[in-house]
């Protein structure tokens, strides 16, 4: 009896078979987590698109669902992120120099490292359970502002670190070593050569952190920020709310009309990180050609 | 300037650098402090045995219960949930951008993915609520309005991209001579992947893998809309539970006043949740330098 088809030859028909399927199927899921992200969008742009209008950014929250707006929630994320920002970067970009360019192996450098690398993957309440604790009841601030702002800055810090770190350390060496020749001493170098080189890559990071920090919403609820706030925050002292919150103020009550409130709130907030994220990508353009 | 006022300066700068960097690990020290105070104060009322393994938990009742485990309970059940979706699309993902995609397509995907990860939690809380709860009502018989069905999978939305593109690094890392070693011994593409590059990239693949859940135990604000806010020991992911952290946020919300037992209580399920997500990411850590080590 003589064999027609060759053993291998179907095998192999198995196995090329077995190969496009996994391809196949890798490239479905991708699509899938594409839609996913498609249908995020969509469902929220049509739910709330007809809301938004000037006299939604424009107006304070109100019972009726029509008549709320976001000003008092926009205007306390814009002042609690640019407090956060005054507090987070001047800190987490010098705690970033020194393990960079100055740390080296040493033990203590290591402990800092690792320690960081840790308070990265800490859940965000968990910041919030420490402003509760610290700044809001043994410092006295009060559901402020400032209490909510330096929890926020906590938060962002060793992410901050991290991506400036990451930054820095793209800088060749050659730069540095050039410095040194020329006579510089070591903060020279820093300032002068290695900072302004690093500035696009440090200012993607802390655009990064604080569009996160932007978006929490959990550690600033544990503080006790206020959930209705009918006034635009004054000073650093206030009491104040920010967006995320307002928004899940509203996706938590049962009427519809406050879920497309939520949804005008989203899209708003979506604007703001796509505006900040906008604002890195032109700053950091800017500063790569000066630098070429 | 003279030599020496320079030199005093180049140490002062250096000094409150260092000062900057310690600072982190102030932090660290704070949050443990504040944590175990009121820990502390909570088990002086409670025993530890009866918060680690008592089965009801209704501190804000009139008749109060200490037992953690239906948060616990509900803790697991949703982030089971989100890592039953994102653990196999994530390293499908992973496999097919690394193995098979044309590097245009991989350049082109992996930001998209990473969209995914920077949406605010809020924003997957409404998403959730208002259009998979409802998509999966359609089907599931019994489904409740609060359940822990879709946030788990809405959160396994948002850890998706973090398992996608560390396990790609881990996959991306393996050296290629490996995979033509395969090929030489006559293995397909798939073989290749499946048998060869993924058990080599095992250890910084399971790093990805722990980080992840560690995530999804902390997440809270998916939980907090969309889960429900009743604490309920059970596997049924069809009925509304509280997660831990969903449980701060209850609390946080009311008028609590400071010092009472029931505020203490978030202190005590945060240190349990500190503890947990604090272990995982240290195994996250030790099998990513052992990963390193291998190929280094």
């Amino acid at each position: 009896m003589t064999v027609l088809v060759h053993p291998d030859v179907s095998t192999r028909f198995l196995k090329r078979i077995g190969d496009r399927l996994l391809s196949a199927f890798g490239l479905l899921v991708t699509l899938l987590a594409l839609i996913a992200l498609g249908a995020l969008v969509y469902d929220i742009a049509s739910d709330g698109v007809g809301r938004l209008s000037w006299s939604f950014l424009t107006s304070y929250p109100s019972r009726r669902a029509q008549d709320a707006g976001i000003l008092p929630a926009l205007a306390g994320s814009l002042f609690v992120i640019s407090l956060t920002a005054l507090i987070a970067i001047p800190l987490g970009v010098s705690a970033a120099i020194y393990l960079e360019e100055y740390g080296g192996r040493g033990r203590v450098s290591r402990l800092i490292e690792v320690n960081i690398s840790n308070l990265a993957g800490v859940p965000s309440i968990i910041y919030g359970l420490l402003g509760l604790g610290l700044f809001v009841r043994v410092m006295g601030m009060e559901r402020s502002v400032l209490a909510g702002a330096s929890t926020l800055a906590l938060l962002a810090l060793p992410v901050i670190i991290l991506a400036t770190r990451e930054a820095l350390r793209a800088v060749p060496k050659s730069l540095r070593e050039a410095s040194y020749a020329l006579g510089a001493t070591k903060w020279q170098t820093v300032w002068h050569q290695v900072l302004p080189a690093a500035t696009p890559g440090v200012l993607t990071g802390l655009i990064l952190a604080l569009s996160r920090a932007v978006g929490e919403t959990a550690p600033l609820i544990t503080i006790g920020a206020l959930t209705y706030v009918p006034f635009v925050p004054t000073d650093v002292w206030s009491p104040f709310t920010v967006l995320p919150i307002q928004i899940f103020n509203w996706v938590s009550r049962p009427q519809a009309a406050f879920a497309h409130n939520a949804a005008a709130g989203i899209l708003v907030l979506l604007v703001l990180l796509l505006a900040m994220n906008a604002v890195a990508i032109v700053l950091r353009d800017r500063f790569q050609k000066r630098m070429a | 300037m003279t030599d020496r006022v320079r030199r005093l300066a180049e140490f002062a700068i250096e000094r409150t650098l260092f000062l900057c960097a310690a600072f982190s690990i102030l932090v660290t020290a704070g949050i443990i402090l504040v944590l175990l105070w009121e820990t502390a104060a909570f088990l002086g009322d409670v025993p530890l045995s009866e918060f680690l393994f008592g089965t009801v938990w209704t501190p804000l009742f009139y008749d109060k219960h200490f037992g953690v485990l239906p948060l616990v309970a509900g803790t697991l059940l949703a982030s089971a949930i989100a890592m039953a979706v994102a653990l196999p699309s994530g390293l499908l993902i992973a496999i097919y951008l690394s193995e098979y995609a044309a590097s245009p397509v991989r350049r082109a995907v992996r930001p998209v993915l990473e969209v995914l990860a920077g949406v605010p939690t809020v924003v997957y809380g409404y998403f959730a609520l208002q259009f998979m709860t409802p998509l999966l009502q359609s089907f599931v018989p019994g489904l409740a309005g609060f359940n822990a069905l879709s946030p788990g999978i809405v959160m396994g939305i948002m850890i998706l991209p973090m398992i996608s593109s560390l396990s790609e690094d881990a996959l991306h890392s393996v050296p290629n001579g490996l995979r033509e070693g395969a090929y030489a011994l006559g293995a397909t593409r798939m073989q290749t992947a499946l048998r060869v590059v993924v058990p080599a990239a095992f250890s910084g693949i399971s790093a990805a893998t722990v980080l992840a859940a560690s995530r999804a135990i902390g997440e809270t604000m998916i939980v907090a809309i969309a889960a429900g806010q009743q604490p309920r020991l059970t596997l049924d992911p069809r009925v509304p539970v509280e997660t831990m952290t969903a449980y701060i946020v209850q609390v946080s919300l009311g008028d609590t006043p400071t010092g009472t037992l029931e505020y203490r209580t978030i202190f005590a399920v945060g240190m349990l949740l500190f503890l947990s997500t604090f272990t995982l990411n240290l195994i996250s850590n030790w099998l990513r330098e052992r990963f390193r080590e291998e190929y280094a």
